[in-house]
């Protein structure tokens, strides 16, 4: 079963990054996909700083790679079946990343049941105990969700992606 | 007002890059996010990036905040609460943002997000920023 949730999410989990335009916009990667925890990082660039004085990533980048790596933990909870849509998602500045350092997400599904699934995340630029952001979330299977995967499984196994 | 901090704002590279465009009419000010093919999270649906209508969401926060009063410095996010209420779609973006309150060193920020239409948001934002507000002489009372 679990192997079964793991080939899904190594064949299914880089399409979710790489056929996303802003995932892809802003350089996100997947580190690892497993049932239990998906990391993934964002990398630092200079077209990515919010505030010029300091050099510091704007705080968009760590909402979207955070938002980004809670959905696929949600979809690892899920089961690597469904493709969730974010609820809501509540995000702690704990810190200012430091300039020049990349920032990597590591994000687990706390709970999933029917259709809502429970995630928290922590963002570190280095050391995961000195966290830049913590977050946690909710997601849930929609019907645009579920329609846009049922369009994914059959472009996938008629051969046009992947 | 921040005229100049705004402006700092707006072209830091991310939120240049980003398209952010802010219309303002006296002390009201509107957030527009144009579409763009980068801003698309599910290419599938296709709807935007919940990460980039949330970064757009604090932008706003942080530009109203510095059209409603002289700051010395950037507004910094200490926390952010993201309701998606709908999937936003492959379309422009507006959101209006209410500071609910502004201290000496905090400020609590709202912000509404729509699309087509204003009574059918697509996400809201609850924040708290630091902020540095200009020192005054000390008000009577």
């Amino acid at each position: 079963m679990t192997d079964d949730i793991q080939s899904r999410l190594d064949s299914i989990t880089p399409l979710i990054i790489d056929g996303s335009p802003h995932a892809v916009a802003l350089g996100l990667s997947l580190e690892s996909a497993t049932p239990g925890q998906v990391v993934m990082s964002a990398p630092y660039d200079d077209s990515l700083i919010g505030d010029p004085e300091s050099g510091t990533l704007h705080g968009g980048v760590v909402t979207a790679l955070l938002d980004h790596a809670c959905g696929m933990a949600a979809f690892a909870g899920f089961g690597a079946k469904d493709t969730p849509a974010t609820l809501d998602l509540r995000i702690d500045y704990l810190r200012p990343a430091k300039p020049g350092l990349d920032i990597t997400a590591e994000a687990s599904c706390l709970k999933s049941h029917g259709l809502v699934a429970f995630v928290r995340a922590t963002a570190h630029d280095g050391d995961p105990d000195d966290p830049v952001a913590i977050a946690q979330a909710a997601f849930m299977i929609t019907k645009a969700s579920k329609a846009a995967q049922e369009k994914a499984r059959r472009a996938y196994t008629e051969g046009q992606i992947g | 007002m921040s005229q100049a901090l705004i402006e700092t704002l707006m072209s830091a590279p991310y939120v240049a890059r980003f398209g952010v465009r802010l219309d303002r009419k006296g002390n009201e000010l509107t957030g527009v996010l144009p579409f763009k093919d980068h801003l698309v999270g599910n290419p599938l649906i296709p709807a935007l990036h919940g990460g980039a209508v949330g970064a757009f969401l604090e932008i706003v926060a942080a530009a109203s905040l510095m059209a409603s009063q002289p700051l010395q410095r950037l507004p910094k996010p200490i926390d952010v609460a993201i309701d998606y209420l709908r999937p936003a779609r492959a379309q422009d973006v507006y959101a209006r943002a209410v500071v609910a309150r502004s201290g000496r060193r905090v400020a609590n920020v709202r912000v509404e997000a729509w699309q087509g239409r204003i009574d059918a948001p697509v996400a809201t934002l609850h924040g708290h920023f630091l902020i540095t507000p200009e020192r005054r002489a000390p008000e009577a009372g």
